[in-house]
């Protein structure tokens, strides 16, 4: 996947820092990966992995300060996002690329009727009339099972799950092509969980629109996801088809993930927790960032930079210790 | 075996400008000493002011609550305060529930304090005891809730609920707020002490897969009932409440090969105030009928396996 040419999406050697006081933050560092349109990524990994920082950086919405991006490209259809001229980023987000975030409490207006936040993308992006503008805001609320009459409510007389489906609405008001979305149901109950999932998996057939999925939870990436990539300390440590790191987890720390969480089928007397701590990003550790809690790690690890090598077509992982995964 | 906690026909009632808030209405149950008893259900279906009835953090509005068989529904001033020893509670927010005044050493010895058996040095001695007991390095003796992680905070928070070596501890979700990793070496640290200590759990989780790991007993609570009681590996092997087959059938799985029939809910949780007297699943359920509008009671339809559903029988076939 990595270098496939005239990937839809294609991100290059991105690095993100933060200045927090004296400190610098190492949010992201050296992230690459391609998507191919109508393909969904799953960004998988624990909090302050850099998963967010990644899809903020593409949308170009860190702020600035204290974030920063060092280095890297982001090809959308070719073009350089982190390049373009911020008049023309505006044109981008919310047509083009779209995102939805984890809490659907905060990402709405508290005091705009939620039919006007969604024309409001809409009139920004399209040369629509008002009632041209009303319609499509009623049909979008209609696609994600929303009555069209509730266009006049306010996002507080909306429970947990339809706000989501809210906001939502409003990012695919504009049929954007590339969809991010930051941890979307995580704020759910499982119930209503397992409906947003269906509708999204059936809007991403629909529209055909290519997704990033970021997520902590690997069972809902595997339901969503084609490919996968299991971030650490700011870096992919394995990224493949989303067969090739379910059935054939190979860095450590995905190994370790799948050991660490109860399962629902699965008689585990006792987990497998990973020991230690994530890494503090100020201050990573030498060499492969995970060295501390890995059980494979020898002096190798911890003094030469890993690189990310191919393991089996397609299949990419972080670490020199791993075997070649079995079929 | 005999019960360490039971509660008999309890409920909680809270008085809102709307109406009655039925949090948790006429709920029974005991849990034996040693084992841990999962309540699981989604927000707002009252699992934790359940909780907090029992260990009475809350006052109930009716039933009663025995504990070593004795009636503690209405406890003395004295008496509660004994309680409190015996019953404790880990919080799921480990960010607020921790003092951020207050160094790790105090934190844990406060309630030493409070009981006032203890001298300055015994007390010392117990909290480094404690320490080591849950694992958190003596060189953060002194150092305060913000210096600390999640996982470490959490650690806190159990060593201070263990601090008077209580007899039952409800946990509160006491994982939710911990990324996997961490989570794993909380859940396994929980399980270490119950073998240790002979601790009897109270665990309210929304998180089917984390309570079928540490349960022994089940009981899924939907809108303040219970609608499904059951041993753990009967639950899951056969859920027979509505409810319950479309709660497990939603939980994502990190297993793609598991084909799965999955039962999409409509709707979501009606609201709890003023609620009607037949089955409060009954508006999101697929086989509701005209005599679920009666009150449903919790029936034994397998050996141990409890249920409050009418049609339980047609529905499963049984």
């Amino acid at each position: 996947m990595v270098n496939s040419n005239g990937a839809f999406l294609s991100v290059r050697d991105l690095v993100v820092e933060y200045t927090a006081e004296d400190q610098v933050i190492h949010a992201v560092n050296g992230v690459s990966f391609d998507l191919e349109r109508g393909k969904t990524l799953g960004l998988v990994g624990e909090t302050g992995a850099g998963k967010t920082s990644i899809a903020k950086t593409i949308l170009r919405i860190l702020p600035d300060p204290p974030a920063r991006i060092r280095n890297g490209e982001v090809y959308l259809d070719g073009v350089d996002l982190l390049k373009l001229p911020e008049k023309e980023m505006r044109k981008i987000r919310g047509r083009k690329v779209s995102m939805i975030f984890q809490d659907p409490m905060t990402a709405l207006n508290p005091i705009m009727k939620v039919g006007s936040q969604i024309a409001e993308v809409i009139s920004l992006h399209n040369k629509v009339s008002k009632r041209e503008a009303r319609e499509r805001v009623i049909r979008m609320l209609e696609t994600v099972g929303i009555p069209g009459d509730r266009a006049d409510d306010y996002p507080h007389q909306f429970s947990g799950g339809m706000k989501q489906r809210v906001v939502i609405a409003m990012a695919l008001a504009c049929n954007p092509e590339l969809l991010i979305a930051d941890e979307p149901t995580t704020a759910l109950d499982v119930t209503i969980q397992a409906q947003v999932l269906e509708m999204i998996n059936k809007l991403k057939d629909e529209f055909q629109t290519s997704m990033i999925m970021i997520s902590h939870n690997l069972g809902v990436v595997a339901e969503v996801c084609d490919d996968l990539a299991v971030v650490y300390a700011g870096e992919i440590v394995e990224l493949g088809s989303k067969e090739a790191v379910f059935d054939r987890p190979t860095h450590p720390y995905t190994v370790g993930l799948f050991g660490a969480v109860p399962n629902l089928y699965d008689d585990k007397e006792r987990l497998s927790p990973i020991i230690g701590l994530p890494p503090d990003p100020s201050n990573l550790p030498s060499g492969c960032h995970f060295h501390p809690r890995c059980p494979l790690a020898t002096e190798e690890c911890r003094s030469q930079k890993i690189p990310l090598r191919e393991i089996e077509p397609g299949h990419f992982c972080r670490c020199i210790k791993a075997t070649r995964p079995e079929g | 075996m005999s019960a360490l906690v039971e509660v008999r026909n309890l409920k909680k009632y809270f008085e809102t400008p709307r109406g009655m808030l039925h949090a948790v209405d006429d709920v029974s149950f005991s849990i034996e000493k040693g084992k841990t008893l999962g309540i699981v259900g989604e927000s707002g279906c009252g699992k934790s002011t359940l909780g907090r009835v029992m260990i009475h953090l809350l006052d109930s509005t009716g039933g009663s609550i025995y504990f070593e068989g004795e009636d503690i529904t209405n406890p003395g001033r004295r008496k509660l305060r004994r309680l409190r020893e015996d019953m404790q509670i880990i919080f799921q927010d480990p960010y607020s529930s921790l003092n951020p005044r207050m160094t790790v050493e105090q934190t844990i010895m406060e309630p030493l304090v409070i009981s006032g058996r203890y001298s300055k040095k015994e007390r010392q001695r117990e909290a480094e005891r404690l320490m080591a007991m849950v694992g958190i390095d003596q060189r953060l003796r002194l150092s305060y809730p913000h210096e600390l992680d999640g996982g470490r905070r959490q650690r806190v928070g159990i060593a201070r609920a263990l601090a008077l070596n209580p007899k039952f501890i409800f946990c509160d979700e006491p994982v939710s707020a911990l990324d996997v990793s961490i989570s794993a070496q909380v859940l396994n640290l929980l399980q270490d002490l119950q073998d240790q200590c002979g601790l009897t759990y109270m665990f309210v989780t929304h998180d089917l897969s984390v309570v079928r790991h540490i349960s022994d007993d089940i009981c899924v609570m939907y809108l303040g009932q219970i609608v499904e009681a059951s041993p753990t590996k009967e639950l899951f092997r056969q859920p027979l409440h509505p409810y319950t087959q479309a709660l497990i059938s939603a939980v994502p799985v990190p297993d793609i090969h598991r084909k799965k029939q999955r039962i999409i809910l409509e709707g979501e949780i009606t609201s709890p105030i003023n609620p009607k007297p037949g089955c409060r699943f009954a508006a999101r359920c697929r086989y509701a009928r005209e005599e679920c509008q009666q009150p449903q009671a919790l029936e034994e339809v397998l050996p141990g396996h409890r249920v409050a559903c009418c049609r339980v029988r047609e529905v499963n076939a049984l």
